[in-house]
């Protein structure tokens, strides 16, 4: 049987479908929670570029090729054995990391922008980098204990974000939650790309 | 990193990992030689065939190659493995040159299959 999704090797191991979505939002904001309320976490080590701030800190002599150190970050795993698993990467919050933004949203499916309503503007550089680089995503409001609510809406305008993008509260501790937010996104891009093609 | 006092070793706990060892698995090769390139959710499968006469694994190229015995994806590899990704893709780099692996691409540009969305729609819903 022929199908899109996978491909047969010559040992007749099925070869699964990989997508990715990416999780951001600012420091602090709940996306490890997040991840790991529906995923099973993983370590990943990855480099970072030596900043000019750390050369002479760093001794990079008789390492003429070496321009990175290591950091550690995590990622999420959801296995739909053995033909689908679903990746969840956190981008990471802070400045010094941006780097790895461009690597992380090439080919992603698309994004989960999670917003705290008492740090709000937290979230902007995420939301001006997917609508820069065209990689739909919903805005998930975390709604921690004791933080102000406010209706979808009312958030909209507040990150000026545009009528198409989903707005979701959830918690992020929730399963359940976590799920309707990534299923959300996954029709925002649905609906999207249909959108594309009719055009 | 010559002496145990040299001003550089306060960095080196256990969070920063390993920070020139990676490398000089790969002998200081930064990219993956042979201009393959490994995303994170690329797959490597194992070929099956046996490596050209010239190649001499490192301990680390059989590592990798014990964990290829089903297709899997890069990450998970990296992960598997407890090297740093950019070190994974250099060797992997040269285990496909060796004709050892092949790596099928994830797609890079924005994802518009639609059924492959409807796929990963119904999953997240049976969760």
């Amino acid at each position: 049987m022929r199908s899109n999704h996978y491909d047969m090797t010559a040992g007749g191991d099925a070869v699964p479908s990989t997508v990715k979505i990416l999780i951001a939002g600012g420091f602090g904001v709940g996306k490890t929670t997040l991840v790991g309320a529906i995923s099973e976490i993983r370590p990943l080590r990855t480099e970072e570029p030596l900043s000019d701030r750390s050369v002479g800190i760093d001794d990079t002599s008789g390492v003429g090729a070496k321009m990175t150190t290591t950091v550690a970050m995590d990622f999420g795993r959801i296995s739909f054995p053995p033909h689908l698993v679903i990746y969840l990467f956190g981008t990471p919050g802070q400045e010094r990391f941006w780097f790895m933004w461009d690597e992380l949203a090439i080919g992603a499916v698309g994004a989960v922008v999670l917003a705290d309503t008492r740090r709000i503007a937290d979230c902007f550089a995420a939301i001006d980098y997917f609508e820069r680089n065209g990689l739909p995503f919903v805005v998930a409001v975390n709604c921690f204990d004791g933080a102000p609510r406010f209706e979808p809406e009312d958030i909209r305008i507040a990150l000026a974000v545009s009528p198409e993008a989903p707005i979701v509260l959830c918690d992020a501790r929730c399963r359940s939650s976590v799920k309707q937010v990534l299923t959300s996104l996954i029709r925002h891009v649905l609906s999207t790309t249909s959108e594309l093609s009719r055009n | 990193m010559t002496g145990h006092d040299a001003p550089g070793d306060r960095w080196l706990d256990k969070d920063a990992g390993p920070v020139v060892r990676p490398y000089a698995l790969t002998k200081g090769r930064t990219t993956p030689s042979g201009g393959a390139s490994f995303g994170l959710i690329d797959v490597v499968i194992a070929t099956g065939e046996q490596p050209a006469a010239t190649f001499r694994p490192s301990p680390e190229h059989r590592r990798i190659m014990s964990l290829c015995y089903g297709p899997i994806p890069v990450v998970d590899l990296a992960s598997e493995i407890d090297l740093p990704i950019g070190v994974v893709r250099v060797l992997l780099g040269d285990l496909v040159q060796a004709g050892l692996l092949m790596v099928r691409s994830a797609p890079r540009g924005p994802v518009t299959d639609q059924n492959l969305l409807r796929t990963v729609l119904h999953a997240l819903e049976s969760l």
